[in-house]
């Protein structure tokens, strides 16, 4: 197992100009090892569509990078997007599963399925070209670099333990975020908004 | 000699969609919209976006657009239905300024309507507050571009409804 925090600390230490979409507890982690909280965002509506959400502003900018920060049970609620990502073929995705098998925001209780699915082999299954999991912060950051730099769509799992329920409390809210970007990404592109 | 019914075209619909700036139409096909596949796969000026589930549409649209892109969401009033805490969590919490175009499956202009695809539609976009205007045919399609118009100021989502009975490829 990685504790959370410590494995999106490895991250953020490689992080240079990416959009990151947050969803359900990453956000709260994700707060605390941040380096660019301007291109932070934290989807905190529907769950399980950050993945989708993250899909779109991939594509409409496929010369930023976007991380997605997912929940396992957020995944398992929308399945179906691993196969909608990969058939898009966004290489600047990379989407970041914490799975520690149980609905933390609600209280710990567990997903369906622990220990029968394989989130590696699904995504593969589904066409991302890279899925990885980890499960030592030491070999996360071994591999982190040369992950990073792979065409994506690619895959994270990473193998965190359930906690106690961080809720999203001090994070900018998600309307708020979403204009924020909306405006900074119009600027870098030269666009009006 | 027998007259032909007013028709909606393909053809029609995806121009409209280019001279009101779409970029991308995020899409899961179904039996209203089905007849535009052939029309908007060649046109250049629109790049498709295929979803498993209408559900993911409203979140690739809403990232789509935070991404500088200007698309529609067109699915069928089925799926429409299915995604409910998208509409709500993503299109109306967050103000997304999109065109939900809606296949209106059921649909019927002189007798009452026995799908219930149909009877619960235009009842659900009114509980979400989403205006919306209804598209059976070509002389219709100045109200997809009035539809776009309209998400801008101040912005939300707004539906068109696509009628197909006489719709023609």
């Amino acid at each position: 197992m990685i504790e959370g925090i410590a494995a999106l600390r490895v991250l953020s230490q490689e992080r240079t100009d990416e959009i990151v979409i947050t969803h359900m507890s990453t956000g709260a982690d994700w707060s605390h090892v941040t380096s660019n909280a301007e291109l932070d965002m934290h989807l905190s509506g529907a769950m399980g569509k950050a993945s989708s959400f993250g899909l779109g502003v991939a594509l409409a900018q496929p010369n930023v990078k976007v991380w997605v920060l997912d929940g396992d049970g957020s995944l398992l609620m929308n399945l179906g997007s691993l196969v909608t990502i990969a058939s898009a073929g966004a290489k600047n995705l990379v989407h970041i599963i914490y799975e520690n098998d149980s609905y933390d925001t609600t209280g710990g209780q567990a997903i369906p399925g622990v220990g029968l699915f394989d989130f590696v082999a699904i995504a593969k299954g589904c066409g991302y070209p890279n899925a990885f999991v980890f499960e030592h912060v030491e070999d996360l950051q071994n591999r982190i670099k040369e992950v990073l730099t792979l065409p994506g769509p690619t895959l994270l799992v990473l193998k965190v333990p359930s906690g106690p329920s961080r809720g999203p409390a001090g994070l900018p809210k998600t309307a708020e975020s979403f204009a924020r970007l909306h405006q900074l990404l119009a600027k870098r592109s030269g666009q009006a908004t | 000699m027998v007259t032909q019914p007013p028709a909606l075209h393909a053809q029609n619909v995806v121009a409209e969609l280019k001279k009101a700036g779409v970029t991308h139409v995020v899409w899961l096909p179904d039996s209203e919209s089905n007849f535009m596949y052939a029309a908007m796969q060649q046109e250049q000026a629109l790049t498709l976006v295929p979803v498993c589930r209408e559900g993911e549409a409203m979140a690739v649209a809403a990232g789509l657009i935070m991404g500088g892109t200007k698309p529609v969401v067109l699915i069928q009033n089925t799926g429409f239905l299915e995604s409910g805490d998208s509409i709500r969590g993503i299109c109306i919490d967050l103000k997304i300024p999109v065109v939900l175009m809606i296949g209106y499956r059921g649909f019927e202009k002189e007798k009452p309507m026995t799908d219930t695809a149909g009877i619960f539609l235009e009842p659900a976009l009114k509980m979400y507050g989403i205006p919306y205007s209804v598209v059976e045919e070509d002389r219709d399609l100045h109200r997809i571009s009035a539809a776009v118009r309209e998400t801008q100021q101040p912005p939300h989502t707004v539906a068109i409804l696509v009628a197909r009975e006489y719709a023609t490829p």
